[in-house]
């Protein structure tokens, strides 16, 4: 297996908070791996300084082997790296399909844009396929503000799966979900994943997480704490610790400096 | 759009297109100029602001560069008084592009709230510039070619000149609109950020926006320049216009190509026909701030977007009430109707 992303040493302060002190992250092609770590532990700083959203302090973010550590998110996108976010954003006054729409033109020069009508029939076609898959596509020509949540979450992550990322980063995708809709969209993954998708999850739903994710990062304050197979980080007392609060006084320390 | 629809635009040109035909005092057709011109500025600030959710106050410094083109040119050019100068309505417009470039680079890196101080605080810059330059004529202003056309004849021209570059917002707006640049916009509007994120050139797409707006408001300029015959500093760089062609867009609807047209029309019409009539210069305040209190109470997202959603809603309830065997079939109806409204 190759690591396919890769996060090097990352650090970023936000004013006195050290939301990330030297993180590091691997993600193998074709894996799923899981992100978790208690709140505040930093993982979703993590996927902005790898989604160009946030530029880190210190250290270097690769991706196929090419840095790709502080570039603009548009660009981190049309290398292949697609994200969901954690509060689901979508265009809310637009019809879910324009918003299909607008991942799909990615690779196409605003100039360009100004001259060619809004939809080829070929992109409708492929929006609806992805909004099929979803299950949404029904939906279409409503203005996606008056999606339902969980709805919204489908439909952002068709929309990214539209444009064909390499790589696709899921910031807490189970998040707020009813359990048939949380299981709908594992199957999705795993189909996707069996396509030769890539994902990397962060997630709090801990059955979900060990149930799909071939590899599990923890996260703890700001730093990796271990990585392995989801049974042997279950396993792991200091996962245990990190999650209830460990006995050692010097991490009580961190934790009420932190909070 | 439908076949219906080009008509409804078909029929709406054919009226305007007679107005001078059927009144021809000199009174009314020059309150038509005006609100010809408001129409067109409205519409092509809505195409920026309206579609992207950057609200520029600004705006006027285009309509004063493309006044300030047509007097300078006029005049060093010894341009010969007469139809001819309106040759110079599109380099008016051009002008006002060339200085939206660097306006909108800087203005355009800071968003919503800032945004509109930014480019309250640029206009102020070009005012004092006009009113402080020594090219300018300073608050003496300019005075182009006297064009010695008779009285009752004079707006006319002015009038269906006016005319076309409302055409030409109108179609620059919906073209706009139908085009993945306008979608891009919209995204804009909606989430920035996130827009980014799904590899939309922002900046790229902002400036674009921005500067091609300025080429309607600024020919909209030099046509009022000519019209006028002289300008003054205050006049052409006005602070009410900024607000004006706001609030017309807001009044019909922020965003869609109707709406500022219908906003445009009503409130430049009225304010002009109050003024005219009444010969009392702030009399049409009252009338406005009725009618914004009636709009803002009763239809928030203005006139057009309030019979656009009720329309909707009917759409809706009787698609509920008759459901169709294919419910996942594409409803065409709807988005065609909001794409071009």
């Amino acid at each position: 297996m190759t690591v396919l992303l890769k996060a090097q040493g990352i650090s970023r302060a936000f004013g006195g908070l050290q939301a990330l002190r030297g993180c590091d992250l691997e993600v193998e092609k074709g894996s799923i791996t899981g992100l978790i770590g208690p709140n505040g532990s930093g993982k979703t700083t993590l996927f902005n300084v790898i989604t160009g959203y946030v530029r880190p302090d210190a250290g270097t973010v690769t991706f196929d082997g090419a840095d790709i550590t502080g570039l603009e998110p548009d660009k981190v996108f049309a290398r292949g790296i697609g994200r969901t976010f954690q509060l689901t954003r979508i265009f809310a006054r637009m019809t879910v399909l324009e918003n299909m729409l607008i991942a799909i033109q990615h690779e196409e020069g605003w100039l360009r844009g100004m001259t060619r009508s809004k939809s080829s029939s070929a992109e409708v076609e492929n929006a609806r396929e992805w909004l099929d898959f979803v299950g949404i596509t029904r939906l279409a020509d409503l203005a996606a503000g008056a999606l339902s949540y969980g709805q919204r979450k489908l439909l952002e992550l068709a929309y990214v799966l539209v444009a064909n990322p390499d790589v696709i980063l899921l910031d807490e995708p189970a998040g707020g979900v009813n359990l048939t809709l949380i299981n709908q969209i594992a199957d999705k993954i795993r189909e996707l994943n069996a396509q030769g998708k890539t994902f990397l999850i962060v997630e709090h739903n801990m059955e979900f997480v060990m149930n799909l994710c071939d590899s599990v990062t923890v996260m703890n304050q700001g730093c990796h704490l271990v990585s392995g197979k989801p049974a042997d980080v279950r396993a792991n007392p200091l996962v245990l610790d990190a999650y209830l609060g460990g006995g050692d006084e010097d991490d009580e320390d961190e934790v009420s400096i932190n909070a | 759009m439908s076949k219906l629809k080009y008509s409804w635009w078909a029929v709406a040109v054919a009226a305007f297109a007679l107005f001078p035909v059927v009144v021809t005092n000199p009174t009314y057709t020059a309150i038509g100029v005006y609100t010809l011109l408001f129409m067109a500025c409205a519409t092509s600030w809505n195409m920026f602001s309206g579609y992207s959710g950057y609200i520029a106050l600004g705006s006027s410094v285009f309509y004063g560069v493309g006044a300030y083109t047509m007097a300078l040119a006029s005049i060093h050019w010894h341009m010969a008084p007469g139809a001819a100068m309106f040759w110079l309505v599109p380099l008016g417009g051009l002008v006002a592009v060339v200085i939206a470039v660097p306006i909108g680079w800087i203005a355009l890196r800071v968003r919503r709230h800032t945004f509109v101080v930014i480019t309250i605080a640029i206009f102020f810059i070009f005012q004092l510039g006009a009113i402080n330059f020594g090219f300018t004529g300073g608050t003496a202003g300019l005075s182009l070619p006297f064009i010695q056309w008779d009285a009752s004849y004079y707006n006319v021209p002015f009038y269906y000149v006016a005319l076309g570059i409302v055409l030409v917002a109108v179609v620059i707006s919906a073209a706009v609109r139908r085009s993945r640049f306008g979608l891009q916009l919209l995204a804009i509007r909606d989430d920035e950020d996130r827009a980014l994120g799904l590899g939309v050139k922002v900046g790229a797409v902002k400036l674009s926006g921005f500067a091609l707006s300025a080429f309607v408001i600024g020919m909209a300029g030099a046509i009022y320049a000519m019209f006028q015959g002289q300008i003054y500093p205050q006049f052409v760089f006005d602070p009410t216009f900024d607000v004006s062609v706001a609030l017309m867009s807001f009044f019909g609807g922020l965003g869609t190509l109707t709406g500022p047209l219908l906003g445009a029309l009503v409130l430049e019409s009225a304010q002009q026909y109050l003024t005219v009539t009444y010969s009392n210069g702030s009399l049409y305040l009252i009338f406005f701030g009725a009618l914004f209190l009636i709009v803002i109470t009763f239809m928030p997202r203005g006139v057009v977007n309030f019979f656009l959603d009720r329309r909707r809603a009917t759409l809706a309830a009787a698609s509920m009430a008759n459901p169709s065997p294919t419910p996942s079939a594409p409803s065409t109806p709807t988005p065609a109707a909001r794409s071009l409204v």
